[in-house]
């Protein structure tokens, strides 16, 4: 290679790296006051989990579009977003939140969705010196609903012991009453990760309780082949299956269960077994399959019309694909959005009608209150339930909705939600955040203030 | 520092002599410099530049050493890095969380050398097959242990989901869980097992492993000691990597559970050996920066250059496509690595100069 050569690749070199520390530094220049709210997303458009990740943003940033374009903004302060891509990967949602936390031209970031169980637990600790409250629906630390050994991790909605629960629940309710529940046989296939083990301890508990026979049958990553343990599911004999996949699992599960002759109809698939996306690859044989889910899809909820109207009809949605509207991603996005939007309304109306930085977001949090009423003026009646949280309780609502697939759409087929028996599991969960408070050397907070 | 390993057999002319240990001196400055310079980062840097960028890259470059040892120098081929690390990850925290009274680096080293005698089991095949075949078998080592730390509570201390996360990282008094603190924890600790690799593979332990990478027959018939020799190489390699492991939990990361290490991590570290340069040492610095800073580059460029313009799935895409593209391209113009690259241009450079 010439000197030349070199030394113009060494001045793009040069440039390259200019260019890029002149991107990370920009985003740290804080402007005059702010009158916009920053609100970051980590999102992941490609990689394994691409297709699920897709119909969530969606849904949130059509909910964001909404209240800018309609409403002009939370009580008028609008919301400005961008993305920064992890690919579902823990190392680059880290450096995502790193990227974002100072917030952008002088709006503070109020919440944080990690978006991955991993990148949550890996960001516990950095958000509590950060004061930035994480938010996660349905997946997280379980034991962070103790809000005063975790003040700033949020499952909020719908834990993994509530899922676990609320399915027994339904069961319950299936067969005429929770005294009914003695001696049936309820098998558990999990995948066999931390976050497919995460119910083994609750439903122990509630076997315990009811008794029911707990089984527990652990499915390999990615569970691509599954002969081995719906054969065994066919020589125990359980009354129920309780589905908790990820993935490619969930439909090689229904059409396993349907070749070894189970009822698709009494699998309940967990939260993340009952989208769209999981049952559809089944095809025929995933009619009548459950799903219970605290994102109960439909598209004829009161919200869904406005953003018909105000967002799809104007082509400003961020959908691609105009069938995923209403779809459980899609709604689990418009969750997402109504939660983080209504934390910062009651974060501003405590401390004044501006940008909300993170710890006023975390009172907002643990001050917001769902009720009915707040509900049915956003028109989520339905899509989402009822939500009080504290620093008790971080976690708040607890109930999901039985979806069951027709073969073209989900149709509710639980009584309205079905509730969890939180105050049952909620001195464990407390034992539990305790125990690792002891363990990291954490002092509790006090809960009244 | 690229051609380590053969400056040291070739010949001894007076001149040569003294140019060497001219390079050495220069060398030697260079090196006291740059730790200067990376010891005083924290006054400068930020957050973002500290967690996000020079941890990860720090830690990356010192798992790429502990397999660069094995695989570049000792000529064993390994896809078990992402075990070694959870070992060293989950070994740590037992000891920090069962025997407090331990000092950090104490406990850190412990965690390495348990670590090390897991790398020694492992490497028993090594001693009846090699190539591919010792490749399979380290990759059984890999999902055996990511099965047995997700599979085992006591591991994890009966966490719910598996995961384990640092006590405080403290030493002396000092609270090392700031950026700052972690940093320079990740610093101390790669200056100080990278002086010592230095001087082990310029030793008779480093001599050994090259002759059994370079003809392990001929080693043996000479009366190197290749058994040895080939399960020392998978002890050293292993402790730094288990030491590697517990910096990327605890000092990068947070809280991981067994997924963290899983195979993908395994071709991450031997990616960044083969695109730095096998049996170098500055190699592993050269393939982590290139593992860890340009795809973070190639981002910032994307979003700052395009974003919004373009959709942003298809942009992710794009970048994915070009890191590829650069790989490719790095190593056809330098198939022995980045390492080799570097030192070939700074040759031709001070001929340059001095014609």
């Amino acid at each position: 290679m010439s000197l030349w050569k070199q030394k113009r690749i060494v001045s793009k070199a040069v440039g390259l790296a200019a260019l890029a520390l002149s991107a990370a530094v920009g985003t740290s220049v804080s402007a005059e006051e702010a009158k916009t709210q920053y609100f970051p997303l980590a999102t992941f458009r490609v990689g394994a989990y691409a297709s699920s990740g897709i119909p969530v943003w969606a849904g949130e940033i059509d909910y964001f579009r909404y209240i800018n374009e309609v409403e002009g903004g939370i009580n008028g302060i609008k919301l400005v977003w961008d993305e920064c891509e992890t690919n579902w990967e823990v190392e680059k949602g880290v450096e995502c939140y790193e990227r974002v936390k100072a917030g952008k031209n002088g709006s503070p970031v109020p919440i944080f969705l990690p978006h991955g169980d991993p990148i949550s637990k890996a960001l516990t600790e950095k958000s509590v010196a950060d004061k930035i409250p994480l938010v996660t629906i349905a997946y997280g630390r379980t034991e962070a609903i103790d809000g005063r050994v975790f003040p700033y991790s949020f499952p909020v909605v719908f834990s993994f012991w509530s899922e676990a629960s609320s399915a027994v629940n339904f069961i319950a309710e299936k067969v005429g009453g929770k005294d009914k529940l003695k001696g049936l046989k309820i098998a558990t296939v999990y995948h066999d990760s931390p976050y497919g083990k995460e119910t083994q301890v609750p439903l122990a508990h509630l076997a315990k309780t009811y008794g029911f026979e707990d089984i527990q049958i652990p499915v390999p990553h990615p569970g691509n082949e599954q002969s081995a343990q719906w054969a065994k599911i066919r020589q125990l004999k359980p009354d129920w299956v309780f589905l908790r996949g990820w993935g490619v699992m969930t439909p090689v599960a229904i059409k396993t269960a349907a070749k070894v002759g189970f009822p698709v109809d009494h699998i309940i698939g967990g939260i993340w077994s009952g989208s769209e996306e999981d049952v559809r690859p089944a095809g025929a044989v995933g009619k009548g399959y459950l799903a219970i889910t605290p994102f109960p899809a439909g598209a004829n909820f009161e919200i869904h019309q406005k953003l018909k109207k105000y967002i799809l009809d104007k082509g400003l949605s961020d959908l691609k694909d105009p069938k995923s509207f209403g779809s459980v991603y899609y709604n689990s996005g418009v969750d997402e959005a109504i939660v983080a939007v209504e934390a910062i309304r009651t974060a501003q109306a405590h401390f004044g009608v501006r940008p909300i930085n993170g710890e006023e977001a975390q009172w907002g949090l643990e001050h917001l209150d769902l009720s009915e009423k707040r509900l049915a003026e956003i028109g989520a009646t339905g899509l989402q339930q009822p939500l009080k949280l504290s620093a008790k309780d971080h976690e708040g609502g607890g109930a999901g909705k039985v979806l069951q697939w027709d073969g073209e759409k989900w149709n509710v087929v639980s009584n309205g939600w079905v509730k969890s028996d939180r105050d049952l599991l909620l001195p464990l969960i407390y034992e539990r955040a305790a125990a690792y408070a002891r363990e990291k050397g954490i002092t509790p907070r006090d809960a009244t203030n | 520092m690229s051609t380590v390993g053969t400056e040291t057999i070739e010949g001894f002319s007076s001149s040569r002599e003294i140019a060497q240990s001219a390079r050495d001196r220069l060398r030697a400055g260079s090196v006291v410099v740059l730790l200067a310079a990376l010891t005083a980062i924290p006054l400068v840097a930020n957050d973002y530049w500290l967690n996000a960028v020079l941890i990860p890259f720090l830690i990356m470059s010192l798992t790429a050493l502990g397999l660069n040892l094995l695989m570049g120098y000792a000529g064993q081929a390994s896809l078990g890095s992402g075990g070694f690390m959870s070992v060293g990850a989950y070994a740590t925290y037992n000891l920090l969380l069962r025997l407090p009274e331990l000092p950090l680096p104490v406990s850190l080293l412990l965690g390495g050398v348990i670590s090390g005698l897991v790398g020694v089991i492992a490497g028993l095949p090594s001693l009846r097959i090699k190539g591919f075949y010792l490749v399979a078998s380290t990759l059984a080592t890999q999902f055996l242990l990511e099965w047995l730390f997700n599979q085992y509570g006591w591991f994890s201390n009966y966490s719910t989901s598996s995961s384990i996360s640092a006590p405080r990282l403290a030493f002396l008094g000092h609270d090392l869980s700031s950026p700052t603190g972690r940093y320079l924890l990740t610093l101390a600790t790669v200056v100080v097992v990278t002086a010592t690799a230095v001087r082990l593979v310029r030793s008779q332990t480093g001599r050994t492993w090259m002759a059994i990478r370079d003809m392990d027959t001929a080693a043996s018939v000479i009366g190197v000691p290749v058994s040895a020799g080939k399960l020392k190489a998978f002890f050293v390699s292993s402790l730094v990597i288990g030491i590697a492991g517990a910096l990327w939990a605890f000092a990068y990361l947070g809280t991981v559970d067994a997924r963290s290490f899983n195979l993908d991590r395994s071709f991450q570290v031997m990616f960044a050996i083969i695109i730095g340069g096998m049996g170098s040492i500055s190699g592993n610095f050269l393939g982590a920066a290139f593992m860890i800073f340009l795809p973070i580059l190639l981002d910032h460029l994307g979003s700052g250059v395009f974003g919004g313009a373009i959709d942003p799935g298809q942009l992710e895409n794009f970048q994915k496509a070009l890191f590829g593209a650069l790989i490719v391209w790095f190593l056809i113009k330098e198939p022995r690595g980045l390492a080799a690259l570097l030192s070939r241009a700074w040759t031709q450079l001070v001929s340059r100069i001095n014609r």
